[in-house]
């Protein structure tokens, strides 16, 4: 299986060479990147807003290859469950879509009274020039809530431009709500998208420790909650690659600091609790905190030891969007006796790839935009025991009776915080002590 | 050892008795929406190219378009087929969209080739590289002259922009555009050509099965039965093997008939139209043979052009399917059904109830033939004033429709889960797309087994949708 020459450059081996890594750049036409498109990094950003209206200005496919894609659980309005489109037919892109637009919005609002809407652009939207920006207004205006066109256009740029387009549309909304009863000790959580109720775990968390949480953005989101969030204290901000951009607007809007987090894994949890609790300095916090990590660790981790006797010694390969759940999974998956040997993810910077670097052991090999087949042939040349990816990765580990997790936001079994780490040990160690590989084809050498 | 209840085990305590559930049944007022799809009833025609070209031997998709495309196209299989699925894109960028897309094309297709040695590319559009004029037969020329002296495989372009008709209409053309490409007048012995439609893996392995039984030498267009439903590997492969061999597709011109199912295609361009009007090969358009009635046309069809009788094993099995209609004739008597999905599935499906005694009280796809109506009643008369029809609908308005039907049992893909919760009845699960069981690629609709399999699963449904709503729960019957 050969690597295609301009690809060579997004893979680094862990060894004396030096470090050097070509990322953020658009995938290589004809490689079948494992990426979306824009208008994907959008959607998914915005998705778990659940009493807003996600309506697809476009084609049909776009808005029902999205429908009730993610996990994101709200306990309420059940909305973004729901896939609107406004099914653009021949006749509307040879004539414009305004019209058709402007008629599903009002009759959508009208019939779900959503508190917001957010209108996403399709590829032709940009091409055919619809005044999507002058729709919304009109709408907005008529219906008196926020109606915010989201630029989503598949072609223009990568997943992560259009996580910077749904970044704009929600800081549309933050500051048009007043502030007033809002404690000192509060903050937004930025980047948990409330997948399998994560957002929930990690609410919980910092209730005990008396941090009030003013919105959730967007896991188990509300609109009326986000348009106040610049009253909160601090940003933490998981999934940096998503939700950096909005943290660094409303830095620079509102002063509001940020910091980044992780809430996977025992160690990653417990600092970014320790993190928060130190940002605000506070004496009986800061103790709550130590109680909360003593205990909660200390229910976890006999659990994890027990799983970890059966699973020391054992390689797993990770592919996911963001890289700082790569760290975070590297680091899980250590505390499990598991090396990690192959690690790549879709959208990481420099920086976070020279982070992978350090992290990981030599020989791992590190991967921007993968696709399939290398894939395929490092799991193979390595060995690999377990994947962890999402859900187009999968195939390719079953077909080689190889074990695999998924951390995507399909998955239906929450990962995060300390709980959550029960539950991904429990996975891998279901995943690899199921009998069924032993009728696996592969050689039995690599199998060992 | 997984906690199957972990989700749930974290609802917030004041959720309550707050509805965590699926039902969006929180609508307002009496909005008539108009102009806009809610829960589309179908997806768009790359898709279908996409499986098409999974069916060809050594055979590669190429949308030609952003990447989101085929990276969603690919989701959307997989979590059906539960296969790798490598579709490859274009990957249009801004430049590409205002200058145009050969140049990224042109990459694509060379390194799809350097990486995949495919023998065939089928290259289908998009709404974007279509809006924009993008003409990929001539670019595909253009592509040909400039690399002619390497061995290329071939390339068969489509067209398939999303705002026009559904994955169907991509599955339909992109069978006709490969022929079209392919297929040439040859001396080789006849063999009748079949272009059975978007059916499953098991469909396709059985009907094989069938034309053998008969003798009957076949080309089958596409078979992904293979490709789709793979075994377990020793190693990765790069293509997965099976599929329709080009070398066959090319001597598809001397076809001693062409065997198209799907009623609402008569009339239209297709596979075997063209066949027909190129190459005289002689077209028959059939119902999707799902329930006796529409085997019976494909046997007695089969029959006459392999001069055999039925062979004794369809026999056999055709009358042990009656002698379970007998069987269970009480159990399904008077149900009411909600069928929905593809036209002609839809068209099959109702069909096979009609002839059980199960009233298809709603037959509804998101597809738009102007054709549904009349061709199911001709291949179920007894539904003519007892069941509604609708074409060019979405699951929203299949679920505002069946609310006041009284419904005992919904019949389609997993899509329509979300209505058989709210309304409590089965829903058993068919067609494309099945993303919330296993088993989709084995789910076999057609022939006299298929009928056996299906009626097996509703008549199985109804038991135990009643037996789960009893004090009693009846051990025997």
């Amino acid at each position: 299986m050969s690597v295609l020459p301009q690809r060579q450059a997004q893979i680094y081996r862990k060894g004396p060479k030096p470090f050097t890594m070509a990322c953020e750049k658009t995938s290589l036409a004809g490689s079948v990147s494992q990426r979306a498109c824009v208008f994907c990094g959008s959607r998914v950003v915005l998705y778990p807003i659940a009493d807003a209206l996600h309506l697809v200005h476009g084609p049909i496919g776009c808005a029902a290859y999205t429908w009730d894609i993610r996990g994101a659980l709200s306990f309420g309005p059940q909305l973004h469950r729901m896939s609107f489109s406004t099914d653009l037919r021949e006749m509307d892109v040879i004539y414009g879509g305004a019209v058709k637009l402007e008629q599903a919005l009002f009759q959508l609002i009208d019939a779900y009274q959503p508190k917001a809407a957010f209108v996403y652009s399709t590829c032709i939207v940009g091409v055919i020039g619809d005044d999507v920006a002058g729709v919304c207004r009109k709408v907005g205006v008529a219906r008196g809530i926020p109606v915010i066109p989201v630029e989503s256009e598949g072609f223009k740029g990568t997943k992560k431009d259009g996580y910077a387009a749904a970044c704009e549309a929600l800081f549309t909304l933050i500051g048009t709500s007043p502030v007033e009863g809002i404690p000192k000790l509060s903050i937004n959580i930025l980047g948990d998208f409330n997948i399998a109720g994560e957002v929930w775990i990690i609410k919980r968390y910092y209730e005990r420790l008396g941090i009030h949480v003013v919105a959730s953005i967007t896991g188990d989101g509300r609109i009326d909650d986000i348009r106040r969030a610049h009253g909160a204290s601090l940003n933490v901000v998981q999934c940096s690659g998503s939700m950096t951009p909005l943290a660094t607007l409303m830095e620079n809007r509102y002063g509001i600091p940020f910091l980044r987090v992780s809430y996977f894994g025992i160690e990653d949890m417990s600092r970014a609790l320790y993190d928060v609790a130190k940002f605000f300095d506070d004496k009986d916090i800061l103790e709550r905190t130590r109680t909360l990590v003593r205990e909660e660790a200390g229910t976890v981790l006999p659990i994890v030891k027990a799983y970890r006797r059966d699973l020391e010694g054992k390689k797993a390969a990770i592919y996911v969007g963001g890289a700082f759940k790569a760290f975070s999974l590297v680091r899980a998956l250590r505390l499990l006796g598991i090396r990690t040997v192959l690690v790549g993810t879709q959208t990481g910077n420099k920086a976070d790839y020279e982070r992978l670097k350090d992290l990981c052991d030599e020989g791992t090999i590190i991967v921007d935009d993968s696709n399939p087949i290398e894939l395929a042939a490092f799991l193979q040349e390595k060995g690999v025991h377990l994947l962890v990816g999402g859900v187009k990765e999968r195939p390719i580990a079953y077909k080689l009776g190889i074990g695999f997790c998924d951390h995507n936001h399909e998955r239906k079994v929450p990962l995060s915080g300390y709980e959550g780490m029960a539950h991904f040990a429990r996975e891998v160690y279901s995943t690899l002590m199921t009998p069924v590989w032993r009728f696996a084809l592969r050689a039995p050498e690599v199998q060992a | 050892m997984i906690n199957r209840e972990a989700a749930d085990a974290v609802i917030p305590a004041e959720a309550g008795t707050q509805s965590i559930g699926l039902g969006p049944d929180f609508r307002r007022g009496d909005v008539k929406i108009s102009s806009a799809a809610r829960n589309g009833c179908k997806v768009c025609a790359p898709l279908g190219a996409s499986v098409v070209f999974r069916g060809i031997e050594n055979g590669m998709a190429l949308l030609h378009g952003s990447q989101g495309c085929s990276t969603y196209i690919r989701r959307y299989m997989i979590s059906h087929f539960k296969e790798p699925v490598d579709i490859a894109s274009s990957n249009f960028a801004e430049s590409a969209t205002i200058f145009g897309g050969k140049s990224n094309l042109f990459t694509a297709l060379d390194n799809l080739i350097e990486q995949y040695h495919p023998a065939l590319i089928g290259v289908a559009s998009t709404c974007l590289s279509e809006t924009i004029g993008e003409n990929v037969p001539a670019l595909l020329q253009e592509y040909r002259a400039q690399r002619e002296l390497r061995n290329l495989p071939f390339l068969i372009p489509v067209s398939t922009p999303s705002y026009s008709g559904t994955h169907m209409d991509g599955f339909h053309g992109s069978v006709r555009a490969i022929v079209d490409g392919l297929s040439r007048k040859e001396l080789e012995p006849a063999r009748v050509s079949l272009f059975p439609g978007f059916v499953s893996p098991a469909d396709l392995r059985y009907l094989k099965d069938i034309l053998r039984d008969f003798e009957l030498p076949f080309t089958l267009l596409p078979d992904y039965s293979d490709s789709l439903d793979a075994p377990a590997w020793d190693h990765y492969r790069l293509i997965s093997p099976g599929g329709t061999s080009i070398k066959d597709i090319q001597s598809m011109g001397s076809s001693l008939a062409a065997i198209e199912f799907g009623r609402t295609l008569s009339g239209a361009n297709t596979a075997a139209q063209l066949l027909e009007e190129r190459f005289s090969v002689k077209r028959h358009t059939l119902g999707l043979p799902i329930g006796i009635g529409e085997t019976d046309r494909l046997f007695a069809l089969l029959s006459s052009l392999s001069g055999k009788p039925v062979p004794e094993k369809y026999t056999g099995e055709r009358l042990r399917l009656v002698d379970s209609y007998f069987d269970a004739h009480k159990t399904v008597f008077g149900a009411r059904a909600v069928v929905y999905g593809e036209e002609d599935l839809a068209i099959g499906l109702c069909s096979l109830l009609a002839e059980t005694g199960i009233q298809p009280v709603l037959c509804a796809s998101g597809g738009e033939s102007g054709r549904l109506e009349q061709e199911l009643l001709e291949a179920a008369p007894a539904c003519a004033g007892k069941t509604k029809v609708m074409e060019g609908v979405d699951f929203a308005e299949i679920a505002e429709e069946a609310e006041g039907l009284s419904v005992d049992l919904l019949i389609g893909n997993s899509k329509g889960y979300p209505i058989a919760k709210k309304l409590k009845a089965p829903l058993v699960r068919v067609g494309f797309p099945i993303h919330d069981r296993f088993g989709a690629q084995r789910q076999l609709h057609l022939g006299y087994r298929g009928a056996q399999n299906l009626f097996d699963q509703i008549t199985n449904a109804l038991i135990q949708m009643r037996q789960d709503a009893s004090d009693i729960g009846y051990l025997y019957m």
